[in-house]
């Protein structure tokens, strides 16, 4: 019961304080799942992003779940995900009952570019740390440009490049070009 | 069937076909929009912009204000618990087993591969971010470079920064509710 009530909690702050989609929280994962509560690793958590990315829903969502599922089986996944959802029902029921005009208004504007910017700070860092872990060479290097030109440039859809690098990781693995183990 | 009843059953439907993420359900409320008029593409385009500029994951919160605006409370928490219960089941049977096929040797393979592309996706989240926040695009390249880009943000990114790097151990919500704050403050 109480990993329950930690699952519900933590994610809770987590859907709180994360603004935009599930790769804007990837610096407070990386500080409540992966540092405080050791629910998972980083490669994990990298583990799950693609599965989440190349499966139906909201990849904050499947991230949860995923984290959820391996504390406490599916009663850990649910408590995960609600926990992520809650704020938003609350937030969302009190802006939409009270002020319509929400996103014109001035002060949030000014807020949002704020914190637009705190998530690049955020984001740019948990890259850094990332990248030391993930890009130890060239193969890996060229998967990654790849998987980013490829997202900024074109309207290919997500799924294509997860399947994609998946293919490339078994070719690049089998030529011993990416490591595996 | 009710309104109440109708939200469910589409909801289900966009949590269990929408692959790819909050943005990814956009194609889905249109529809809904359009199917049932429940709102116009001028009110969802409203909602898409205050799930952006609200805590919580984009895609929850579009759901959530979807399902207010068709069934009020109860609509909003009937909507967000449709388009995550799909998620719930799929990703409970994957984790299931992912633990049992993680160390086969394909599968290592396979996730060598993907690593190093979801570091690239989330690189590229944070440059469209980047763009979005600190540059006026809109202005166009011929405006000069004192209109192209947004120096009060840029300025902001370099304190954060410095900050960050010198106090590791601080936690993401005080810098995020330190730039809300600064933001508001001097009018950005």
């Amino acid at each position: 019961m109480k990993v329950l009530l930690q699952l519900y909690t933590a994610w809770f702050k987590m859907g709180l304080f994360t603004f935009g989609g599930g790769y804007a929280m990837l610096p407070m994962i990386q500080r409540e799942v992966i540092e405080k509560y050791h629910w998972a690793t980083e490669d994990e958590i990298m583990d799950y992003y693609a599965i989440g990315q190349c499966t139906p829903g909201i990849i904050a969502v499947n991230t949860a779940t995923f984290v959820g599922y391996y504390q406490k089986g599916i009663a850990g996944g649910i408590a995960a995900t609600l926990g992520v959802v809650s704020p938003s029902v609350i937030i969302i029921g009190l802006i939409a009952s009270l002020i319509s005009n929400f996103a014109e208004l001035a002060v949030v504007q000014h807020a949002l570019l704020g914190i637009n910017v705190a998530v690049c700070v955020l984001m740019i860092e948990a890259i850094m740390n990332l990248w030391k872990k993930s890009i130890k060479n060239i193969a890996a290097f060229c998967i990654f440009a790849m998987a980013l030109l490829l997202s900024v440039l074109t309207g290919i859809s997500t799924v294509w490049l997860v399947i994609l690098s998946g293919v490339l990781g078994i070719l690049m693995s089998k030529a011993g070009w990416l490591k595996h183990e | 069937m009710s309104n109440l009843g109708l939200l469910i059953w589409e909801f289900l439907k966009t949590g269990l076909f929408a692959v790819g993420g909050g943005l990814a359900t956009i194609p889905f409320l249109n529809e809904m929009g359009m199917q049932y008029g429940w709102f116009t593409m001028e009110t969802l385009s409203t909602m898409i912009a205050v799930s952006e500029s609200t805590p919580g994951p984009i895609g929850i919160n579009m759901a959530t204000y979807v399902g207010y605006s068709v069934a009020g409370p109860g609509g909003a928490v009937a909507a967000t618990l449709s388009i995550v219960t799909p998620s719930i089941v799929v990703i409970c049977v994957i984790a299931n087993y992912f633990q049992k096929f993680k160390n086969a040797k394909i599968v290592k393979m396979i996730f060598a591969g993907l690593k190093p592309a979801v570091v690239g996706f989330i690189a590229a989240a944070c440059l469209n971010l980047f763009v979005s926040t600190l540059m006026h695009l809109e202005n166009g390249l011929g405006s000069g470079i004192g209109n192209l880009f947004n120096w009060k943000c840029i300025f902001l990114l370099a304190v954060l920064f410095a900050v960050k790097r010198k106090f590791s151990k601080l936690h993401p919500i005080v810098i995020i509710v330190a730039a809300a704050a600064a933001g508001i403050v001097f009018s950005f």
